[in-house]
């Protein structure tokens, strides 16, 4: 049985041309990356389906993508406006702790974010009309449950290579508006 | 084919449908190819319907117990004590079992907590008084089927005992008078420990009363250390 890697593999099926948000995939699909990393910083999954422009090389790419996830979120909660406790600045947050954002836009695309108090970090990049996906974030966190943490033979913190569980967000991408 | 590997691979089918626990007989299959046990995954691992979206309200224990899906219960507990002696025939030392077993704990419990997270949907706690509770009330529960009480809070508030009158592990289990000092439940504590350890919390975990040797109710005494939160991993850039 072989275990195809999950990263940087680009959908490569041509479905015939559907309109955006009938589901059919392909063209019209809305998704266009979705990053996976743990507590450490580890990117356990890279999966693209529609990215035109590519600007760093992977492990760039990953150690941006974290890093920024990190500063914004400690960011986030040192200016929010309405919680009493803050802690320092300076001292880094518990995962879950204090205000949590979920997406942002700009006029191209949206990244919307999810974390869990495990450490685990999903990033969706959609299109910017989409709309809140922390429902869809809270789906694909069960699908890693199901096909990944139960996996007897996958080993925590290293990258995902798990065929069901590719095939499966694959299908579950293809279906978001 | 040695009988080590003839349980694991009974366990294996048994388990590779939908139970919590377990995910470690891993650590008896050193005997099995990896191919084996790919096969052996693979054929048991039937296309799950897509799992159920859980509401964005946090799930007491009871709605969580029974939204999930189970396992018979003997089976778990018969599968558990097949285990438990296969251990002590293999390592002969009590406190190698125990041991043993508190690692396989810990291996679990560091996938639990995010089958726990994503199907229970509770929200960070605040403080230990609350991770305390929510373990028992929720997580106990929803993997268990039993709750647990929370007691003897300590001072500080970093310590605290969970009893359970009631477990599941221990049925049909006595223990004999060469095994005195097998703490039989022991994977429990690893699991517990495993978990916390993963939500950024270093604990310790001691057995206080054991029904297997005795006494009334199972008492487990938790213990926070400290709490560990998450640093920049990435060192300057290069």
């Amino acid at each position: 049985m072989q275990f195809f890697s999950g990263s940087t593999s680009t959908e490569s099926s041509l479905l015939p041309a559907a309109p955006p948000g009938t589901g059919a995939g392909g063209p019209g699909n809305n998704a266009h990356m979705l990053y996976i990393f743990n507590r450490a910083g580890v990117c356990l999954l890279y999966r693209e389906w529609n990215r035109p422009l590519r600007t760093l090389d992977p492990q760039q790419d990953h150690k941006l993508m974290f890093g920024l996830l990190f500063s914004l979120r400690s960011f986030t909660a040192k200016i929010d406006p309405t919680t009493a406790e803050k802690g320092n600045l300076g001292v880094p947050l518990l995962p879950g702790q204090g205000c949590s954002f979920y997406s942002f836009k700009t006029n191209t695309y949206q990244l919307n974010f999810m974390e869990t108090p495990s450490g685990i970090k999903l990033i969706l990049i959609t299109h910017s009309r989409t709309g809140d996906q922390r429902e869809a974030l809270k789906y694909i966190y069960n699908l890693y449950v199901e096909y990944v943490v139960k996996n007897p033979l996958y080993v925590p913190s290293t990258p995902i290579q798990c065929d069901l569980f590719t095939k499966n967000l694959d299908q579950y991408v293809r279906t978001l508006i | 084919m040695p009988t080590r590997v003839l349980l694991a691979r009974v366990i294996i089918e048994l388990f590779t449908s939908r139970v919590r626990v377990t995910h470690e007989l891993r650590a008896f299959c050193s005997p099995l190819s990896i191919g084996e046990e790919t096969r052996l995954f693979l054929s048991f691992r039937s296309p799950i319907a897509s799992p159920a979206m859980p509401p964005l309200v946090p799930k007491s224990g009871d709605a969580v117990f029974a939204s999930v899906e189970r396992v018979n219960a003997e089976l778990f507990t018969l599968t558990y004590g097949a285990i438990v002696r296969q251990l002590l025939t293999d390592l002969e030392e009590v406190e190698e079992v125990n041991k043993q077993l508190d690692q396989m704990g810990y291996n679990i419990g560091v996938r639990l907590i995010d089958e726990f997270l994503a199907k229970s949907n509770v929200s960070r706690c605040v403080d230990f008084r609350e991770t305390a509770d929510v373990i028992a009330k929720v997580g106990f529960k929803m993997f268990l089927g039993v709750a647990a009480t929370v007691t003897n809070w300590d001072a500080e508030g970093t310590t605290c005992s969970l009893v359970l009158e009631d477990n599941p592990l221990v049925d049909f289990v006595e223990l004999p008078d060469t095994c005195q000092g097998l703490r039989y439940c022991n994977i429990l504590s690893g699991v517990i420990r495993g978990a916390l350890e993963m939500v950024s919390m270093k604990t310790e975990i001691t057995w206080i009363r054991d029904m297997l040797n005795g006494d009334d109710a199972y008492e487990l005494r938790v213990k926070l250390l400290k709490q560990v939160p998450e640093e920049y991993p990435y060192k300057d850039d290069d």
